[in-house]
């Protein structure tokens, strides 16, 4: 519902709770952030999209979550492992895991989204065909890990080698693109709270990746929503795990530290 | 236009139809008094209904989508990302309202208005519309038609 304290922009002041767990959906900005204060989408939904995410026997996205599970058991390529070979019990190795990403990667000598670290265990470790980015297993291994990390506060390594992706990101994020002739920061930052004829604009987190959405009919991938606000400005939008795409989720995982973990969230 | 232009008979009968043979000023070719654009870009008048069409169509002005417009009180959805049109002919003159609608950002400058007469410049445009305006010259003028019926007195 509409609260009260929507006095800055219009969000709702709805607590998230699932299974117990309270999750963190605004936070305080620390001095210098581009936000007055930091709020997760899920404040903007409706309450109906908001019932959804915060019951798991509602929440559509958990099939892939329990397909998720089936294929962190099998064992597949030739090394003859599967996860559970050296992970052991998801709910234990994997706790907390998805807030620190993207992650630098020494060996690659990149920052790794959680999508390139599991390709990664596929190839080297398990001597598997990588994943498709927005495959059905890569969707739903990537809500399985993210799931294990469900409110806990967004936090990513910021100094050292992150720090000129963060920069590149921060740039990305201000830069006007397409026909239309937008930046990220149009919508999500100056006009947040503000209807867009029928959609609700959000402060544009990613806390909730990979998320269900009723327009997808099913989940999507962090980049492919980027890939989706870009053509809505009518912009060629970068590939899905491209370095711009890359540096966008590291800048947007800063500029949303705090945020609790929602995947896999709900949204219209 | 540079200068007034001669037409045959048959241009003109196609020109009022609003047919391709309408003589158009080219994007790059639109001529600035200030921020205003004072003469029209088609030889053929503005359509105000077909203007209406224009802006509620979401593949074409999608105005809604940022501006209310009480006018329009039927149609579901008025975005409130720009203040609503309601008497903007009380405000702004012809000239004025053609110059916002082919590059807005001569009048607001920065502004998340898009430019719909603008065919270049843009950071890595989709390519099915590069090149391209968002608009055509007739649409603008149906446009700024209908925009100078919204008056409240
Ligand atoms: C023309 C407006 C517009 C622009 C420009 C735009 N977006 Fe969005 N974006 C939306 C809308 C509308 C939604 C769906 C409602 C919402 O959550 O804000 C959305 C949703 C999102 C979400 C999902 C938020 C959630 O809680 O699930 C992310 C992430 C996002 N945008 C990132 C970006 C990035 C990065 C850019 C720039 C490359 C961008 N957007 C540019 C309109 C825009
Ligand atoms: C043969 C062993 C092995 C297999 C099989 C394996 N991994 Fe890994 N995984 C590792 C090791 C070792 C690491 C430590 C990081 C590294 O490799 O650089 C790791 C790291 C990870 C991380 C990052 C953890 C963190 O704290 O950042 C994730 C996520 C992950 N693996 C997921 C998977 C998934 C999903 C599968 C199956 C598709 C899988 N792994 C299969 C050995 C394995
Ligand atoms: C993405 C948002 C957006 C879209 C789409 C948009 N506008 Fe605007 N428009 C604005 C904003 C914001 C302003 C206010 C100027 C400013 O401060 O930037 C504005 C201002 C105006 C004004 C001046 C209004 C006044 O009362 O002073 C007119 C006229 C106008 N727009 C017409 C249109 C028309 C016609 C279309 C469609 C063909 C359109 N706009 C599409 C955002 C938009």
């Amino acid at each position: 519902a509409m609260g009260a304290g929507a006095a800055l922009a219009d969000y709702d002041d709805d607590e998230l709770v699932i299974d117990g767990v309270k999750i963190a959906t605004k936070v305080p900005a620390p001095p210098g952030h581009p936000l007055p204060e930091i709020v997760s989408g899920w404040r903007f939904r409706s309450d109906e999209t908001q019932a959804l995410e915060a019951d798991d026997f509602e929440n559509p996205a958990m099939v892939a979550v329990d397909y998720g599970q089936s294929l962190w058991d099998a064992v597949d390529g030739e090394a003859g492992k599967s996860c559970a070979s050296c992970h052991g019990d998801v709910e234990e190795s994997m706790k907390g895991v998805r807030a620190g990403y993207p992650k630098w990667n020494e060996k690659a000598g990149r920052p790794f989204t959680l999508e390139n670290q599991i390709n990664a265990c596929r190839t080297e470790n398990m001597k598997a065909e990588p994943w498709k980015w927005e495959s059905r297993e890569m969707l739903a291994m990537t809500a399985l890990v993210g799931k294990q990390a469900r409110g806990y506060p967004m936090k990513i390594q910021k100094d050292g080698p992150m720090a000129e992706w963060i920069e590149k990101g921060k740039e990305l994020y201000y830069t006007r693109f397409g026909q239309l002739d937008l930046a990220c920061s149009n919508c999500h930052e100056d006009n947040y709270g503000k209807m867009i004829r029928a959609d609700h604009l959000s402060q544009g987190h990613i806390n909730g990746f990979p998320t269900y959405r009723f327009k997808w009919q099913g989940l999507g991938s962090l980049h492919r929503r980027f890939k989706g606000c870009m053509e809505n400005i009518r912009a060629e939008p970068f590939k899905r795990g491209s370095d711009e795409f890359v540096a966008l989720e590291a800048y947007l995982a800063v500029r949303g530290e705090g945020l609790g973990i929602e995947t896999p969230a709900v949204r219209n | 236009m540079a200068a007034p232009r001669i037409l045959t008979a048959a241009a003109l009968t196609a020109a009022l139809a609003g047919g391709a043979w309408a003589a158009e000023t080219a994007p790059a070719e639109v001529r600035f008094d200030g921020s205003a654009v004072p003469q029209r870009l088609t030889d053929a008048p503005g359509d105000p209904a077909r203007g209406r069409a224009v802006f509620i169509d979401r593949k074409l002005g999608n105005c809604l989508a940022c501006h209310a417009n009480s006018d329009m009180a039927d149609e579901p959805f008025h975005g409130e990302i720009g203040p609503p049109l309601d008497g903007v002919a009380d405000r702004w003159s012809e000239a004025e309202l053609r110059g916002i609608l082919v590059n807005s950002k001569k009048t607001f400058e920065g502004t998340i208005m898009p430019a719909f007469y603008k065919d270049s410049g843009f950071n890595r445009p989709l390519k099915k519309f590069a090149g391209k305006p968002i608009l055509t010259a007739q649409q603008v003028e149906d446009v700024v038609a209908y925009l100078l019926t919204l008056k409240e007195e």
